[in-house]
């Protein structure tokens, strides 16, 4: 997907200003985040938070051995009979996609609800083939009829009302206009069924590979991720190198809280634990099953300090939770995540240069950190990226010059004095009233801004101390 | 991590923060006074600035570690310090350690720093064990309380100055809708990101504006500053307080009289 990331102060005020999106996201967003608070804590806070350090324990003991997990998961697949492959980036991934649908006869391809196949783009690879395809979760199936990216991960098309998402069916598809929600509901549903039947080839993500049994799992609400598994001849999974678990007793946990964090239930509706392709003693499921294991920059982030985020299920909770993102949406992110993990992997995956503004895109607020299912520090990781966009050089001069001048001011209690004095007469005998100049307009483009004390409290201090002891 | 040493019956180093210092001084004689009416000594360390946090978050760890120094430096010698801030006080007990996490000695000397730092709600709930100041407002008030992020989530506050401002006569404890929500301050970013920012501000005043509450009350200067920047300019009649100044208001005459 192309990356629009250092755009983002100028695609969040695009969201920011659209009323629409601002109120549908804030509606979505708010009413996950109390689903998942009821279903986390269901049994009681003392066992969603033990849920959730299981999950964690989980995720970070799979990644210390990810090296070797890869490995068992990748033999005992093989003796599934899946067909396994690898692929270093992008490109690798879409050529093995293009060349297994070659090599099946493929023509039209159904899609289930993938975020790796948004990241490599592989809707453009298949589509400069000559292949049809058609996303068949409903959410990116309008934002596919609409030519837009999805905005959040669980529930891509978070960013549209009612009567937007009605307009787009009446506009593409000649839907008979409806305001019911139902009636829409039943209208995709048919037009999808006839692409589900039609199609030579599924394509899917996928949310977990067990290492010991060698099974690929995938939970969907609206059994997309089923049908595209199931009902053509030929199936490809694409998945991430960091969705490797140990164990099922791990998936088990796992699967729990992912659903429990990013939509608020106990269990997805569709719950499918896939372990390899059609048995010659079995009447239905596809012949050939392909998983392609996406590198994808992830080895270079598990390498580094960062490899914690590595432990993502892709549950949107912290998406849901951020107050920056339910003000700006996930497009103004420029690239396929949104919100605190976007702005975080987003710098991993495509390089701080190529994300600069997104680690900044944080209040630090720790929401995100707070709802996490596997407690992945995401307020550290961004501090983390800002020193490193300081070190690479790729912080503005201005800041740089005003960093070093503050530190001088603050390292010693007269230049501190000082500073203080400045600030106080910069503030209220020169900037009167209510625009501050250069960088501080910004604060006060929005909101006012005190006076100083004509006192500062250790001169308040000095004359208390002075008038007790006289 | 230090043991943390009880706060009981030692003299308090205050560390005001450089933002009360220079535009809240009250806020700071708040503090000084709620402490002394309860019999504790207090003393200024005249060498402390700030705690580094500005530098800190927007990725300039090696000014934020001069800074950091100097608090090391300033308060040495202190026995407790008390801050009336969760956002500073989660810096010098979270991020000092692990900013000198590669020099040994000043490690060392963050990590003990660290484990006698306090918040001012925490020290007067936790550290002493005092919920119930003996305090009285002059007037019945309707207040709420906006969680401050850094105090909420990484030192655990909220419970504290709820439990204070409930053993006040004369004051009443409502909820703030959304109170656990940031309310776009965040430091650099308010003026980085400063659409975002007042965005989230306008959120925070929508909330404020539908509650029964007058007075909100909060832990930390900065916050304070964003949400009544925002108040004011949308003409709103409720501010913003914090919670050391609410405390203080409540005081008996006799402290009031100095
Ligand atoms: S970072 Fe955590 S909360 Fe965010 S999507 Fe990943 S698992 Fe979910």
């Amino acid at each position: 997907m192309q990356n629009n990331a250092n755009s983002f102060v100028a695609l969040a005020d695009i969201g920011i200003h659209d009323p629409d999106q601002r109120q549908a996201v804030a509606v979505g967003t708010i009413r996950a985040y109390d689903k998942r608070r009821a279903a986390m804590f269901a049994d009681g806070h003392e066992h969603g938070e033990a849920l959730r350090q299981q999950a964690a324990e989980a995720k970070r003991r799979a990644l210390r051995c990810l090296p070797e997990l890869l490995e068992q998961a990748e033999a005992n697949m093989i003796a599934n009979g899946f067909t396994v492959l690898w692929a270093r980036d992008a490109d690798e991934a879409n050529r093995h996609v293009v060349e297994i649908a070659q090599r099946h006869g493929v023509k039209t391809v159904a899609k289930g609800k993938s975020m790796a196949t948004e990241e490599i783009a592989l809707n453009h690879a298949l589509e400069a083939v000559g292949l049809h395809i058609t996303e068949t979760d409903l959410g990116e199936f309008i934002i596919q009829l609409n030519h837009e990216p999805p905005s959040h991960i669980v529930a891509p098309v978070i960013h549209k009302t009612k009567p937007q998402i009605r307009d787009i069916f009446v506009r593409e598809l000649g839907m008979p206009p409806t305001d019911d929600a139902g009636e829409m509901v039943a209208f995709a549903r048919r037009v999808l069924r006839e692409k589900f039947l039609n199609a030579d080839l599924g394509v899917t993500g996928g949310n977990f590979i067990i290492a010991e049994t060698g099974s690929l799992c995938l939970v969907t609400n609206e059994g997309n991720g089923r049908l595209c598994s199931t009902m053509p001849d030929v199936h490809v999974a694409v998945v991430g190198i960091e969705k490797i678990v140990e164990t099922v007793e791990d998936y088990a946990t796992l699967t729990q809280v992912l659903s429990r964090s990013g939509t608020g239930q106990n269990l997805t509706v569709y719950t499918n634990i896939l372990n390899g392709p059609r048995r010659a003693d079995e009447a239905d499921g596809p012949s050939h099953v392909y998983v392609i294991l996406l590198d994808n920059g992830r080895s270079d982030i598990y390498a580094t300090d960062y490899a914690e985020v590595l432990a993502c299920v892709r549950c949107g909770a912290c998406q849901n939770a951020c107050p920056v993102y339910r003000s700006t949406g996930g497009h103004a992110y420029g690239w396929v995540y949104g919100g605190p993990i976007g702005a975080v992997l987003t710098p991993l995956l495509v390089g701080l240069e190529n994300a600069s503004p997104l680690p900044h895109a944080s209040s630090l607020c720790g929401a995100c950190k707070e709802v996490c299912p596997v407690d992945i520090d995401l307020p550290r990781m961004l501090i983390d990226l800002r020193r490193d966009l300081v070190r690479q050089g790729h912080a503005p001069r201005a800041w740089k010059l005003g960093m070093k001048a503050w530190a001088v001011g603050m390292r010693s209690p007269r230049f501190y004095r000082w500073g203080g004095l400045a600030a106080r007469l910069g503030r209220n005998k020169i900037a009167r009233g209510n625009q501050l100049p250069g960088l501080l307009g910004n604060w006060t483009r929005h909101r006012d801004f005190p006076p100083f004390a004509e006192k500062p409290f250790r001169q308040l201090w000095a004359e208390r101390q002075k008038a007790q002891s006289s | 991590m230090h043991p943390r040493p009880s706060p009981q019956g030692k003299p308090v180093s205050l560390f005001v923060t450089c933002i009360v210092d220079m535009i809240y001084p009250q806020t700071g004689m708040s503090v000084v006074k709620i402490l002394e009416h309860l019999g504790v000594e207090v003393d200024f360390p005249l060498g402390q600035t700030c705690c580094g946090q500005p530098a800190f978050n927007s990725g300039y760890q090696d000014e934020a570690r001069v800074v950091a120094r100097q608090f090391l430096r300033a308060f040495k010698d202190a026995q407790v310090i008390v801050t009336p801030s969760g956002s500073c006080c989660a810096m010098v007990r979270h991020e000092y350690p692990r900013l000198f996490a590669d020099d040994p000695v000043l490690h060392a000397e963050a990590e003990r720093i660290a484990s006698l730092t306090w918040e001012f709600t925490e020290y007067l709930v936790d550290g002493l064990g005092i919920t119930d100041l003996g305090l009285r407002l002059p007037q019945p008030q309707t207040v709420a309380f906006h969680d401050a992020c850094h105090g909420l989530r990484l030192l655990k506050l909220g419970a504290a100055s709820r439990a204070l401002m409930q053993h006040t006569e004369n004051a009443t404890v409502v909820d703030l809708p959304n109170c656990d929500v940031c309310c776009g301050f965040g430091g650099l970013f308010a003026v980085k990101m400063a659409e975002v920012s007042s965005a989230m501000l306008e959120q925070k005043c929508s909330d404020i504006d539908a509650c029964a509450a007058d007075t909100i009350i909060t832990g930390d200067a900065s916050c304070l500053t964003q949400m009544n920047g925002g108040l004011s300019r949308r003409g709103s009649s409720k501010r913003v307080r914090h919670v050391a100044d609410v405390l203080a208001d409540a005081l008996p005459e006799v402290s009031h009289a100095e």
